[in-house]
């Protein structure tokens, strides 16, 4: 039981990681239809730039702990915005109205260069950091084994959440939030409404990189190595994680990325440490065949 | 004829190497109903879609209150005063009435209260569903709200694509009633594309005839109405 307990913890925190990465996906997805394969390798870069930010604020004495930690937030969310945005000028942009698979390969292009980019200048090894936040909870005593909460996980958990909400907020109660969702549901027609369809789809991709960047600190933060090939794991995950939410659905990135995580947690706990990317692929290839729209999705027959 | 708010000047337009619109020349007045017949596949929604920019004029010049517009992005121009309700009414369907309708608004930043108002005295049945989603209305309604939302930005031109298609006849002749309205209260200037051209031509102050991609017979509604040709390709035959 509280093996268990411990467990839903950990997967509950993971969760959420992948969660902030999938919703970058399924934005994309949702407003110009194509998977943006370079997004994990975005949140790889949002991890770096958070380590860089860290190494300079702490060993520059400036500030530490909660400060630090916001402020290394703000950056890297600032950062990698501007690879997303810079991101999708480049690869993207050029090839709307191209076939369908253009940008595609071009993502996958993007996705290569931003690692060797990243392995060049940074160099290839692993980063180890010094934990940042120490400290927590026994929550639960049961016999010799202790259910540990983390200060992190709590950051991680509390921290997700509050973005979320903004991000909820902004997509259902602003006019940018609703000029996305015009565009999303139908481009052509938003710009005849005098939408800016092309400014609107690179704040679509400003939003994902920051929330992916939120993403890496959390990661960086939680498990203090990071190198410059994470972005392709946690990136097909949190892919998955839209997958299985319904791609196209935001609260269903939320939703497969908490189940994601908690499936890929307690099958390490239970099964096998060493299998549980097969886990969550598993999970990949079911919902591919069996539910193509995944749990939230919807069908895309629609009335006319 | 005072100056026109609309001028299409030898406009062609070509959908890869297919040639839509072949030098085709419009105006339309300011406080004007004007309308455009022809035939599926004539061009029709072409014309209008090429007025805004989507797919974009190969040669001709297209003005809008004296300013040249041709090469103007699709959004730009939309937000000069002139709104289009196009072809399959394209609502947001995953969004409610109420928001389509603001999304109607957004562009010009005015104040969407007045534009609503409008809206319901014009159209009451979208009150009733104002908080419905669009998508789970009936293709009259949906009409209606494509209308309504391209009043929202207080246009000065409304180009209208077959607002009587697929309706019933009870449903078409309120909404050409409306159209009338507006054209006659707040001096809207319409273009407006119909196969209907029966009741298209009575509505109007003046048409034009589209074949094929070009412009072939141009006169009043009530003159086109009364010539045998028109009468034979577009009316029936009685």
């Amino acid at each position: 039981m509280a093996y268990a307990l411990q467990q839903l913890i950990n997967g509950v925190s993971l969760g959420m990681i992948y969660g902030l990465i999938a919703i970058g996906y399924t934005m994309v997805y949702g407003i110009i239809g194509m998977i943006n394969f370079a997004h994990g390798d975005i949140f790889m870069i949002g991890a770096f730039l958070s380590l860089i930010g860290l190494l300079l604020i702490t060993s520059g004495g400036l500030l530490d702990g909660p400060g630090a930690i916001v402020l290394v937030l703000a950056l890297s969310m600032a950062f990698t915005a501007l690879y997303g945005w810079t991101v999708e000028r480049l690869a993207y942009r050029p090839l709307r109205g191209s076939f369908r698979l253009a940008p595609l390969i071009s993502a996958i292009g993007m996705s290569i260069v931003l690692q060797n980019y990243v392995q060049v200048s940074q160099g290839a090894r692993v980063k180890p950091i010094e934990p940042v936040v120490q400290g927590g909870f026994t929550i639960m005593q049961e016999g010799t084994f202790a259910v540990q909460l983390s200060t992190m996980q709590i950051l991680i958990i509390l921290t997700t959440l509050v973005i979320l909400a903004i991000f909820t907020w902004l997509v259902t109660r602003t006019r940018l939030g609703r000029a996305m969702r015009a565009c999303e549901q139908d481009r052509k027609m938003a710009s005849l409404l005098g939408i800016d369809t092309d400014r609107t789809i690179s704040i679509t991709f400003v939003i994902g990189a920051a929330l992916a960047a939120v993403a890496g600190t959390m990661y960086l933060l939680r498990y203090g190595v990071i190198d410059f090939y994470i972005g392709f794991l946690v990136g097909v995950k949190a892919f998955t994680a839209a997958v299985l939410g319904g791609i196209g659905s935001l609260p269903g990135a939320v939703l497969g990325g908490l189940l994601i995580g908690l499936i890929e947690t307690f099958w390490s706990a239970y099964f096998s440490v060493q299998y549980k990317d097969v886990a969550a692929f598993s999970i990949l290839i079911l919902t591919l065949v069996f539910m193509p729209t995944g749990l939230l999705g919807r069908a895309e027959v629609e009335k006319v | 004829m005072s100056t026109p708010l609309l001028e299409i000047r030898d406009v062609s337009t070509f959908y890869g190497a297919v040639e839509a619109l072949k030098g085709v020349s419009v105006t339309v007045a300011p406080g004007e109903i004007v309308t455009l017949i022809g035939a599926n596949g004539a061009g029709k929604s072409t014309l209008l879609m090429t007025i805004c920019g989507d797919p974009r004029a190969r040669s001709g010049r297209i003005c809008f209150d004296g300013q040249d517009i041709t090469e103007r992005p699709t959004h730009h121009i939309m937000r000069s005063g002139i709104a289009q309700s196009p072809e399959g009414r394209r609502i947001f369907p995953r969004m409610s009435v109420h928001e389509n309708l603001l999304m109607g608004a957004q562009s010009s930043g005015i104040d969407p209260c007045p534009g609503l108002d409008q809206a319901f005295t014009l159209f009451p049945r979208l009150k009733e569903r104002e908080a419905q989603r669009a998508g789970t209305l009936s293709g009259g309604e949906q009409q209606m709200l494509a209308i309504a939302r391209a009043l929202m930005s207080r246009p000065r031109l409304l180009l209208l694509d077959e607002p009587s298609l697929g309706l019933a006849p009870l449903v078409s002749r309120q909404i050409f009633q409306a159209i009338r309205k507006l054209n006659m209260e707040t001096g809207l200037t319409v273009l407006l594309v119909e196969q209907n051209a029966n009741q298209a031509l009575r509505l109007a102050h003046r048409g034009y005839v589209l074949v094929t991609g070009r412009i072939t017979m141009s006169g009043t509604g009530r003159e086109l109405l009364a010539r045998p040709d028109v009468r034979d390709a577009y009316l029936g035959g009685h």
